[in-house]
C-alpha cells in the first residue's frame, strides 16, 4: 500500500511543480536556517571535558573591602595571590592547580627565524593530569619543579612542529625572554572548548603554546595577560608586586571526587573565609560559590548572545516557512477534491486518504530534509569565513544530521495533518455529483 | 467597499487558508520588524565616527623581544623620528592604544580626589604632541600639548599628568556647564590634579563592545611616553601614499632594529583594516539580518500567491456567474484585491502585537532597546503593499475569466 502511495504522492507532485518546488524550498530554507544556527550553538554549548566536567569545581572567594557590598553579590571571578596559594596549598581536592595567562617571547635558536611571542599559561603540576592533557612526547612538571622555581617548559604540538620539526624535543634547550628553559612535554592536539579553564583569554581561542610553572613566571616577572581587578590601596599597574597586591588575577580550579566532597569543600571555603575575616584579610562576610565546570560556563554565560539570537531567528524563520507549507498543502489537497471524492467513492476508507496524503507529505518533508541539509553545509561554510574564534569549530556531526532529518520530516508530516485531515472530511457524494 | 460583506461570508467558509495566511503575515511582521530594528542598532553602531580622519591614516603594533622593559624609551624615540622622516609619512605618533583597537586603559575621573566614586570613566591615550596631527582630531578650544610637555614614565609609577587634552563628551560629562578648560580634574584615587589644556570635538575609546556604550567618546590624552614592552604607532601619510608607507614602514623599523615581534596577524593594518575588523561580527549579524528579511518576505508572498491561486481556481464558476450577472472585469480584481487586504489587515494587527511582544523579550534577554513604532508602521506597509502585490497576477487572471464559464458544466 505504501507503494502505491508513494506512486501517487510523486504523481501529484510532478503535476504541479512549481507549487512542490515552492514548498520543498520552503522547508529546505526554514531547516537549513535552524540548522545551521543550531549547529554553531551545539557546538559552542558543548562539553569541553564530557568525562570529567562534573567533577571539576571552580570556587569563588569574596575577598574585597566593603566598598560598594551588597549581600549574595556574585563574589570576584578570579582569585588572589595569596588566596590563592592558601587553596592550592591546602590540598583540599584530589587535584588542584593555579594559573594565569600570559604571553612570552620566544627566541628560536636557529638564525633564519625571527623571534616571536606566544600565548602561554603559568601554571601549577596537577594542570596536565586533571585537565587530561594529551602528552606527546614527555610529560608535566611536579610539585617540586613548583616549588623550584625550575626553568621547564611544556609545548604545544605546533609549537614543537615549528621550533623543532615535530620531533622529540624533550630536554632540548627553549630560550624565552633571555632564560633558557629545558622543554619535558610536548601536547599533542589539544583544544577544549570552550576554552573554559580561564574565559577571559577569548572564550573559544585555541590552548596556549607554552606551559610554565607559575612560580617560574613570577620569579622572571614574564608578561601576564587576562584580567584583573584591583580594589582599595590595590597597586594593579605593578606587575612585579602582584603577589601582595589587593588584585584578584588567578584562576583556580580543584578536582573532587564527589558530591560529598563537593559539599565538604563547600564548607572548606566556608570556613576559611570565616578565618580570613577573622585574621582581618577579608573585610565582607562570607560568600563563597562552588561551581562544577558546565555551572561554570553558565555563570559566565559563554554562548555569545549573538549566536543565540540567531538561534532563535531562525527557528522564528522555520514556523513561517512551516505555516507556509501548511497553506500550500491545504490549496493542493483541497484542489484535488473530486479525485479524492472518486478514491472515497471506490471503496478507500477515510483513514486510507489521510495515510495516503501524509505520505505526499512526507516525501516533500525529505526532499526538503535534503535540501536543509546542503543549505545547512553552505550555511556552515559561511559562518567558517567569520572571523569569530568560534568560527572553525562550526562542523556538522552525524547526531545533528540525523537531527536535521527527523526535524525535516516531522515539521513537514505535521504541517501535512491538517490539510490532510480537512481534505479527507470531503463528502463522496457531493464531490461526485458537481463534477 | 460596498464587497466587504460578501467577502467575509466567503472568508468564513475558508478559515484554515485565510487563518493560515493571516499567521504568516503576522510572523513575517513580527520577525521583519525585530530584524530591521536589530540592523538599523548594528549600522548606527559601525557607522559611529572615530573623531580622527580615518583616510591615509594606519597603525603599527610593536613588542620588545630581548630589552628591558625601563630600556624601550630611547628605541621607540628612535623608531618615531625613523617613521616621521620617512618619505610619503607626513606625521606619526607612539600611543599606547587608539580607537578600535580592542585593548587600552581606563580609569575613572573624578572631582574630588579623596571621592569614593568616579564621576564617570575614561580611556587613556599617552601620546605626544604629535598626537593631534597624526590623528587628524579636531581641537575645538584650548590648545595642543607642547613638546617640553611630554615625559617619558614609567607604567608601573605612573599616577596622573600636570596637563591634559579631553574629549568634549568627557568635558560636558564632568562639567555640564560648559566650563571644562583651564579647570582641575583627578584620573586617578588620591593622585595629583591634572589641568584640561584643550578640548577635542571627539575621539572615541579603544572598545567597541557594549560595556563601552557609556564612555565610548570620553578619552583622555596625556602627553607622557609610557616605557614598556608594548607600543603601537600612528602613521599619517601624505595624501595618497599609504599603500607605499604601509611597506616601508616596518621594513624601517626592522631595518633600524631587529629586536623587536610586529605580528604578521593585526601587526600593520591600514585604519580601515582596523575599522572593518572591529565590527566585521556587527556587519555580519545586518547582512543576516538582511537575507532574512528578504527571504521571509519573498516566502511569504510566495505562499499568497500560492493560495489565492488555488482560490481562483477554486471559484472560477463563481466568478463566471458574476461576470455573466454584470459584474466588470475591475470588479473581479477588487474583490480579490480587498479580500487580500482584509486578510493583510487582521495579519498585520496580531502581527504587530506581536512584534511589541518579541521585542520585549528580546530586551530581556538580549540587551536591545526598545522597539521604536516607525519599524512597526513600515513593516505593516511593507506588508500590506507585498500581499496587494502578491495577489494581483492571480487576481488578474480572475478577472480575466469569461461569463461564459458560468454557463459550462452546470
Amino acid at each position: 500500500m505504501f507503494g502505491y502511495y508513494l506512486d501517487l504522492a510523486l504523481r501529484s507532485l510532478r503535476r504541479n511543480k512549481m507549487l512542490t518546488a515552492l514548498m520543498v524550498l520552503a522547508i529546505a530554507l526554514g531547516i537549513g536556517a535552524c540548522m545551521t544556527t543550531f549547529t554553531v550553538l551545539h557546538v559552542l554549548s558543548g562539553d569541553p571535558l564530557p568525562d570529567k566536567s562534573a567533577r571539576l569545581f571552580y570556587p569563588q572567594v569574596d575577598p574585597l573591602d566593603m566598598d560598594g557590598y551588597e549581600a549574595g553579590k556574585e563574589p570576584e571571578r578570579q582569585v588572589t595571590w595569596i588566596d590563592g596559594m592558601n587553596l592550592l596549598k591546602a590540598k583540599r581536592g584530589e587535584r588542584q592547580a593555579l594559573m594565569t595567562g600570559g604571553a612570552v617571547p620566544v627566541q628560536p635558536t636557529q638564525s633564519s627565524m625571527d623571534p616571536f611571542f606566544s600565548d602561554a599559561r603559568y601554571t601549577t603540576a596537577d594542570f596536565f593530569p586533571m585537565f587530561e592533557t594529551p602528552f606527546l612526547y614527555g610529560h608535566g612538571w611536579s610539585e617540586a619543579e613548583d616549588d623550584g622555581k625550575a626553568r621547564v617548559a611544556v609545548i604545544s604540538r605546533s609549537l614543537n612542529d615549528k621550533l623543532f620539526d615535530g620531533k622529540d624535543s624533550t630536554n632540548q634547550i627553549l630560550r624565552m625572554k633571555d632564560t633558557a628553559f629545558r622543554v619535558i612535554g610536548v601536547l599533542d592536539n589539544w583544544r577544549p572548548n570552550p576554552h573554559f579553564y580561564d574565559l577571559n583569554m577569548g572564550q573559544y581561542s585555541v590552548a596556549e603554546d607554552v606551559f610554565l610553572p607559575l612560580a617560574t613566571s613570577r620569579d622572571l616577572n614574564l608578561a601576564r595577560n587576562g584580567s584583573r581587578n584591583c580594589w582599595g590601596k590595590g597597586g594593579g599597574n605593578d606587575d612585579e608586586h602582584l603577589e601582595v597586591a589587593t588584585c584578584v588575577w588567578l584562576q583556580f580550579w580543584v578536582q573532587l571526587q564527589s558530591a560529598d566532597k563537593a559539599a565538604d569543600y563547600r564548607t572548606f571555603l566556608d570556613n576559611y573565609s570565616k578565618e580570613q575575616k577573622a585574621l582581618g584579610r577579608f573585610e565582607r562576610p562570607s560568600n563563597v560559590r562552588l561551581s562544577n565546570l558546565m555551572e561554570w560556563l553558565d555563570v559566565n554565560k559563554v554562548v555569545p548572545s549573538d549566536v543565540r539570537l540567531q538561534s532563535w531567528l531562525a527557528l522564528g524563520f522555520l514556523m513561517v516557512c512551516l505555516v507556509n507549507t501548511v497553506g500550500l498543502m491545504l490549496a493542493k489537497f483541497l484542489r484535488r477534491s473530486g479525485e479524492l471524492g472518486v478514491r472515497r467513492a471506490l471503496g478507500a476508507s477515510r483513514r486510507e486518504v489521510f495515510m495516503q496524503l501524509l505520505v505526499e507529505a512526507g516525501v516533500i518533508g525529505l526532499a526538503g530534509g535534503v535540501g536543509g541539509v546542503l543549505l545547512a553545509y553552505l550555511g556552515l561554510w559561511l559562518v567558517r569565513l567569520q572571523p569569530a574564534d568560534y568560527a572553525s569549530l562550526a562542523h556538522l556531526d552525524l547526531p545533528m544530521l540525523l537531527i536535521t532529518f527527523v526535524l525535516a520530516i516531522t515539521a513537514s508530516l505535521l504541517s501535512g495533518l491538517l490539510p490532510a485531515w480537512r481534505a479527507c472530511q470531503i463528502t463522496p457524494a457531493l464531490q461526485l455529483k458537481s463534477q | 467597499m460596498m464587497q466587504i460583506k460578501p467577502i467575509l461570508a466567503a472568508l468564513k467558509r475558508h478559515k484554515a487558508g485565510t487563518i493560515l495566511i493571516a499567521l504568516q503575515i503576522a510572523l513575517t511582521l513580527a520577525i521583519v520588524c525585530n530584524a530591521l530594528f536589530i540592523i538599523q542598532q548594528r549600522v548606527d553602531r559601525l557607522s559611529r565616527p572615530t573623531g580622527m580622519i580615518e583616510t591615509d591614516l594606519m597603525a603599527i603594533q610593536n613588542r620588545w623581544v630581548g630589552i628591558d622593559d625601563e630600556a624601550t624609551a630611547p628605541l621607540v624615540k628612535a623608531d618615531i623620528q625613523i617613521l616621521r622622516s620617512l618619505p610619503g609619512v607626513e606625521d606619526a605618533v607612539s600611543t599606547n592604544s587608539f580607537p578600535l583597537r580592542g585593548g587600552g586603559w581606563s580609569m575613572g575621573v573624578r572631582l574630588n580626589p579623596t571621592a569614593k566614586k568616579p564621576i564617570t570613566q575614561t580611556t587613556l591615550y599617552f601620546v605626544d604632541d604629535h598626537a593631534l596631527p597624526t590623528m587628524g582630531a579636531k581641537l575645538i578650544a584650548g590648545r595642543n600639548f607642547r613638546a617640553d610637555e611630554v615625559v617619558t614614565i614609567d607604567p608601573k609609577v605612573f599616577e596622573s599628568s600636570p596637563v591634559v587634552i579631553i574629549t568634549k563628551a568627557l568635558a560636558d560629562k564632568v562639567f555640564p556647564d560648559g566650563s571644562a578648560l583651564g579647570k582641575q580634574i583627578y584620573i586617578t584615587e588620591g593622585a595629583p590634579s591634572s589641568t584640561v589644556i584643550g578640548i577635542v570635538e571627539r575621539l572615541q575609546v579603544p572598545w567597541n563592545g557594549n560595556f563601552a556604550n557609556k564612555f565610548e567618546g570620553n578619552s583622555t590624552l596625556l602627553p607622557i611616553q609610557l616605557s614598556g614592552n608594548f607600543s603601537a604607532y600612528l602613521i599619517r601619510s601624505k595624501p595618497g601614499q599609504l599603500a607605499s608607507v604601509l611597506k616601508a614602514a616596518p621594513a624601517a623599523l626592522f631595518k633600524a632594529n631587529r629586536m623587536r615581534v610586529i605580528p604578521s596577524e593585526r601587526g600593520v593594518r591600514t585604519y580601515a583594516d582596523v575599522r572593518e575588523q572591529a565590527y566585521k561580527s556587527d556587519r555580519g549579524m545586518a547582512i543576516l539580518m538582511g537575507i532574512i528579511c528578504v527571504v521571509l518576505l519573498a516566502i511569504t508572498a510566495a505562499g499568497i500567491v500560492g493560495l489565492t491561486s488555488f482560490w481562483v481556481g477554486q471559484r472560477r464558476k463563481q466568478i463566471g456567474v458574476r461576470r455573466a450577472l454584470g459584474a466588470t472585469k475591475h470588479d473581479i480584481l477588487s474583490y480579490f484585491l480587498t479580500e487580500n487586504l482584509l486578510i493583510g489587515i487582521g495579519g498585520v494587527v496580531v502581527g504587530a502585537m506581536l512584534a511589541v511582544g518579541m521585542n520585549l523579550w528580546l530586551m530581556q534577554q538580549f540587551e536591545m532597546a526598545r522597539l521604536s513604532p516607525v519599524y512597526v508602521i513600515a513593516g505593516v506597509i511593507v506588508l500590506l503593499l507585498l500581499g496587494q502585490g502578491a495577489v494581483l497576477a492571480p487576481a488578474m487572471r480572475a478577472a480575466r475569466v469569461s461569463p461564459v464559464e458560468a454557463t459550462r458544466s452546470v
